[in-house]
This record gives structure tokens, C-alpha cells and sequence, in this order.
């Protein structure tokens, strides 16, 4: 079970909104280039953001770029899972690479500031605030099992090869 | 049933049948990073205990996103990519050779290849029929050390076109004005596959420019048949023992089909700050541009500079506007040379950037300043991209950024032509 208050973004959160471009020389020092998570999309987002909560965004989250460091940074937030109505197609992989959930369920529910309880198993958003529940959509079963051993770095440690 | 192909490349790289919907674990023939991603890659490859590269001489390393580096920490990146590349015996792509995308379509992609890259705009090679897709640096961390990965097959969307594009006209258009019709994400987990008249004539270089903006619609893979356009192409490249020709089955099933006549596409431009914000050149008459990009690996090859060269010849930009041409790679910039459109571009008052990706992502050369607005031929113009949050970028065509040069304003290039 996953607990945290939401932070909403719009439609079309691209990934140079996530990690601009412009950080790149920070990105082999990550501590320094996670202060600038979300920084083109609310500046505030670094500094209000506290563990366990959960970045909502709306239709096509994450689009743009390969670049890893787009979830990496907002993992390394605290962020505990991604909602959205739908995510780009790389950044959707990257995320859960990286061991962090990407859930797709209809964020228009959703206010910035609910409490949220996230119930992975179940499939199930409940919003704590407003009372009204939300049923997740499904992750590819070959997904589940790279976030279930914490991402496809683990996963390949583990077993040398893909075990999908 | 008949196979996309999509299908057809993945069932012959997994070794089964593959039809649209299934999970595949597919050999991977080729394989790269650039320098914004590639440290990453590195450190994961180096974290994940595989023991070495799958296929050194078809893993390649590309510095060229800061090429030259702007800084220290950049260089230092370069170091550890130029450090890996020794150490592991994978082919490094040097400052000043040009951009990923362009050099792997010029020398290594082949028809029916699968290729992973960490950079988004991988599925330009899909111009020569390649299941070339982008992915992020674990993925292609493992694809380096296992030479596979895995693809959940995806369907596809047939895009239909027929007819003739007008003058003033070219591949670009058509590709924005497809985003536009179907929305950025329209195509996500998609494939596009190309058809019709349109592009059974069209030259590599227009089916370059539409499959590395196939990402912008969400698609994984933007295809191409290999045919004997293809064919010449990788002959004049001097590798014509890479062709086969490859086609999608007559009765191949698609998801859904979308025709285009290309006659009745006119310039066409993508407004700040999604690229299907599209818009016609001529209704945007009026909008002031401060700096204009022609070039990148979306609009960088010998075809785009003889277009834009062929307006600005003999002319000057006008008064506040500032040019900039991208080479997409060195033998594009030397065949620019030879061809005399440099020349041209300088005296027409042009700044000519080394090969590589320019000011495309913001990183060096060309950041926008607070409030001004660029007209380029990349392929993204998301806020912030050009290195200010408050900065608006157009995307268009080379015709289209040549004629803006020329005016100040956003030109539909029939105009100047």
C-alpha cells in the first residue's frame, strides 16, 4: 500500500519539462540535477515534494526524450508512484526500469493536495480527500515482473539474462 | 494473414511468429548512445554484471549533443565515453562527425535491421526499413551486453499518401501535418508504415525526415519499405551489399489506415509548445522570428541545405534575425561545400555549426533569450527545449525557415521561391 499527497500536473508534461536540456552537464551528479525535477512545470515542485507522494499528471506524461534521468530524477524525489490518463511510450519503460510504478486511471479525479492511498495489488486508487475511487489500469505482465525485482538492472543481476 | 512490417522484421530477429500484440525477445544488430545519455548507459551496463559487449563493432558511441563540450562536466562526460570505448572495443563517434541519427543511416542501418538507441530519435532509420527505436540506458545497457532486447509487437497504422507535393512543398510538411491531424500521442505504441505513390518516389532524405519525427506522434517505429530507392542509396553510401528489399504483405493487417494527398498539403508549421499544434505558414504571417535553425537530424542532409541554399542565395537574412546552419554530419557538410552551398549560406550572413545537434535541445549554441521566438527544422518545440522555458520555438520546413530568414516573419516559402 502506497500513501501520499498528489501533485498535480496538466496534459503533455514532456520530459525537457521533467529534466530540461539545459541541466545536462549535471547529469553525472545526479544529487544536483534531481533539485531541478519537474522545474519547467512548477518551480515550486522540488521544494514542496516530501516522501511517499506521488506526481498525477494528465494525457501523454512523459513524452519527448530517452533520457532516463526524466524518472530517475523524479524517483530520487521520493515520489513513490506516477499517476496519468496516459504516458509516452519510452518514458513508460524508463520508469519502470527504474523500479518506479507508472499507473494509468483517469487523474481528472484527482485535486493537487489529496491524500492518496495507492493499492498495487488490488489495482486500485482510493482518494482519501475527495472519497471517490479510482480502479487502475493494467501493467503488461512482462513489466510487473522487472518492478517486482526493482527495475531490469536487478532483474538482469539476478538472473544474467531477460527472465521475462 | 499477412505480416506488417513491423511483424515481418520482428518474426525474423525473434526466430517465431510475430504478430502485433505479443511479447518478443528480439537479437538486436545495432546498438548506441550519444553523450547525454550514454554515462548512464555506462554506469548500468557496469551495474548489471554482464561481462562485455555482445558485438563490439556494431556498439557505437556518439558525442554529439555538446559537440564541441560548452563546459567541464560535459568534457568530463566525454571522458568517460571516450574511456569506455577503449576499454570495451565498441566504435566511437568523435566532435565534429555529425549527429547519431544521420551517421548510422549513412553507415550502418540496413534494411530489416532491429537498432536500440538512448536517444528518442532512433526511429529515423526506420526510413530504410529498420525496427530502429528509441529506448532509455538501462534497456540499452542490456542491449550492449546481451544483444537482445524485448518488444511487445506493436500494431500498426497504415499512412496512406498519393499525389504530388506543390512547390515549396517537401517531406516536412507532410510529417507535421500528419502530427497535427493525429495528435502527439495519436500513434503511442504504434507503428507507422508509409505507403502510396507519395513515397514510392520520395527520395532517403524526405523518408529520413518523416521517420525521425514518428516519435513526435508517440510511434515506436516510423517504416519504410526498402526498395530500389533504398537500393541506390546504400550503393552511393558504398555499402550496397547491406540492401534487401522488404515489403509488408498485401494483406497485412493494419489497426487503421489514414490517407493524405500530398497536392493538397501546403507549408506547414508547428507552434509552441507541441509539435501537433500545427498551423499553415501563410496563416501565421506577422509572427516576428529572432533566430532561425536550419539543419539538425531531422533537416540536415544535402537535400535540406540545397533547398534553404536555393532561397537565401545572394540574399541576407532580415534586419535582428540570426542563422544558423546544422550540418547533420561531416560528409554532409563536405558535400555542402562541394556543392557551394556553404559559400552561400555564409554570404547570405549564416553562422555554419559543426555537425552534430546544434542548439536542438538547449544545451550550447543558440539558447533562445526571454521572449524570443525561433523558426527551426528540428522536430520538437517543447517549452523549454532551446535552452529558456521562455523562449517559443516553430518547427517547419527548410524552404519554409529559409524564406523566415529572409523576412523576419514566419514566410510560407512560396512566397520568396
Amino acid at each position: 500500500m502506497l500513501k501520499g499527497r498528489a501533485h498535480k500536473f496538466g496534459d503533455s508534461v514532456s520530459t525537457d519539462h521533467i529534466i530540461p536540456g539545459r541541466y545536462a552537464h549535471l547529469r553525472s551528479n545526479l544529487p544536483e540535477l534531481a533539485k531541478h525535477v519537474l522545474e519547467d512545470a512548477d518551480p515550486s515542485f522540488a521544494s514542496r515534494v516530501k516522501k511517499g507522494d506521488f506526481v498525477v499528471g494528465g494525457s501523454n506524461f512523459g513524452l519527448g526524450s530517452s533520457r532516463e534521468h526524466a524518472p530517475l530524477v523524479i524517483k530520487m524525489a521520493g515520489v513513490s508512484a506516477i499517476l496519468a490518463k496516459s504516458v509516452a511510450r519510452i518514458f513508460f519503460r524508463n520508469a519502470i526500469n527504474l523500479g518506479l510504478p507508472v499507473l494509468i486511471c483517469d487523474t481528472d479525479k484527482i485535486n493537487d493536495g489529496d491524500e492518496l492511498e495507492v493499492d498495487l495489488e488490488a489495482g486500485t486508487v482510493k482518494d482519501i480527500t475527495s472519497g471517490s475511487q479510482l480502479t487502475l489500469g493494467r501493467i503488461p505482465q512482462v513489466m510487473l515482473n522487472i518492478l517486482d525485482e526493482g527495475g531490469l538492472i536487478p532483474n538482469i543481476q539476478k538472473h544474467g539474462d531477460f527472465k521475462l | 494473414m499477412g505480416k506488417t512490417l513491423a511483424e515481418k522484421i520482428l518474426s525474423e530477429k525473434s526466430g517465431g511468429e510475430a504478430k502485433a500484440g505479443d511479447i518478443v525477445i528480439a537479437e538486436v544488430d545495432l546498438s548506441f548512445v550519444q553523450d547525454t545519455t550514454g554515462p548512464l548507459t555506462i554506469r548500468q551496463f557496469q551495474a548489471s554484471g554482464m561481462s562485455g559487449l555482445a558485438n563490439p563493432e556494431r556498439t557505437l558511441v556518439f558525442i554529439d549533443h555538446a559537440a564541441p563540450s560548452p563546459n567541464a562536466s560535459l568534457s568530463n562526460d566525454h571522458i568517460l565515453l571516450r574511456d569506455f570505448s577503449r576499454e570495451s572495443g565498441c566504435v566511437l563517434s568523435e566532435v565534429g562527425d555529425g549527429v547519431c541519427h544521420q551517421i548510422v543511416v549513412e553507415q550502418y542501418a540496413r534494411p530489416g535491421d532491429v537498432i536500440v538507441g538512448s536517444d528518442s530519435h532512433t526511429v529515423t532509420a526506420g526510413g530504410l526499413g529498420a525496427f530502429a527505436t528509441g529506448m532509455g540506458s538501462s534497456d540499452v545497457a542490456v542491449a550492449f551486453g546481451l544483444g537482445r532486447t524485448w518488444f511487445r509487437v506493436p500494431e500498426t497504422f497504415k499512412i496512406e499518401v498519393t499525389g504530388e507535393f506543390q512547390k515549396g512543398v517537401s517531406a516536412k510538411d507532410l510529417i507535421l501535418h500528419l502530427i497535427g491531424q493525429i495528435g502527439a500521442d495519436g500513434a503511442t505504441y504504434k507503428a507507422l508504415e508509409f505507403h502510396g505513390s507519395t513515397i514510392d518516389k520520395m527520395s532517403m532524405s524526405g523518408r529520413f525526415t518523416i521517420a525521425n519525427m514518428a516519435v513526435e506522434a508517440g510511434a515506436k517505429v516510423g517504416l519504410f519499405p526498402a526498395d530500389e530507392i533504398t537500393r541506390k542509396y546504400l550503393v552511393a553510401e558504398g555499402r550496397g551489399s547491406d540492401y534487401q528489399p522488404l515489403a509488408a504483405d498485401a494483406d497485412a493487417e493494419y489497426e487503421k489506415t489514414i490517407k493524405i494527398n500530398a497536392t493538397e498539403l501546403e507549408p506547414t508549421v508547428s507552434r509552441p509548445h507541441t509539435v501537433d499544434n500545427a498551423a499553415l505558414a501563410k496563416d501565421l504571417k506577422g509572427t516576428k522570428i529572432q533566430q532561425v535553425v536550419i539543419g539538425t537530424c531531422t533537416n540536415g542532409r544535402l537535400e535540406d541545405l540545397a533547398l534553404a541554399a536555393a532561397i537565401l542565395k545572394g540574399k541576407r537574412p532580415a534586419a535582428g534575425v540570426r542563422l544558423l546552419i546544422a550540418p547533420a554530419s561531416r560528409r554532409v557538410l563536405l558535400n555542402a561545400i562541394d556543392m557551394g552551398y556553404i559559400k552561400d549560406f555564409v554570404q547570405a550572413g549564416a553562422v555554419i555549426l559543426p555537425p552534430g545537434c546544434g542548439p536542438c535541445l538547449g544545451l550550447h549554441q543558440g539558447a533562445l533569450g526571454d521572449g524570443e521566438s525561433c523558426l527551426s527544422t528540428a522536430n520538437r518545440n517543447f517549452e523549454g527545449r532551446m535552452g529558456n522555458p521562455k523562449g517559443f520555438i516553430y518547427l517547419g520546413s527548410p524552404a519554409t525557415a529559409a524564406a523566415t530568414a529572409l523576412t523576419g516573419e514566419i514566410t510560407d516559402p512560396r512566397e520568396v521561391m
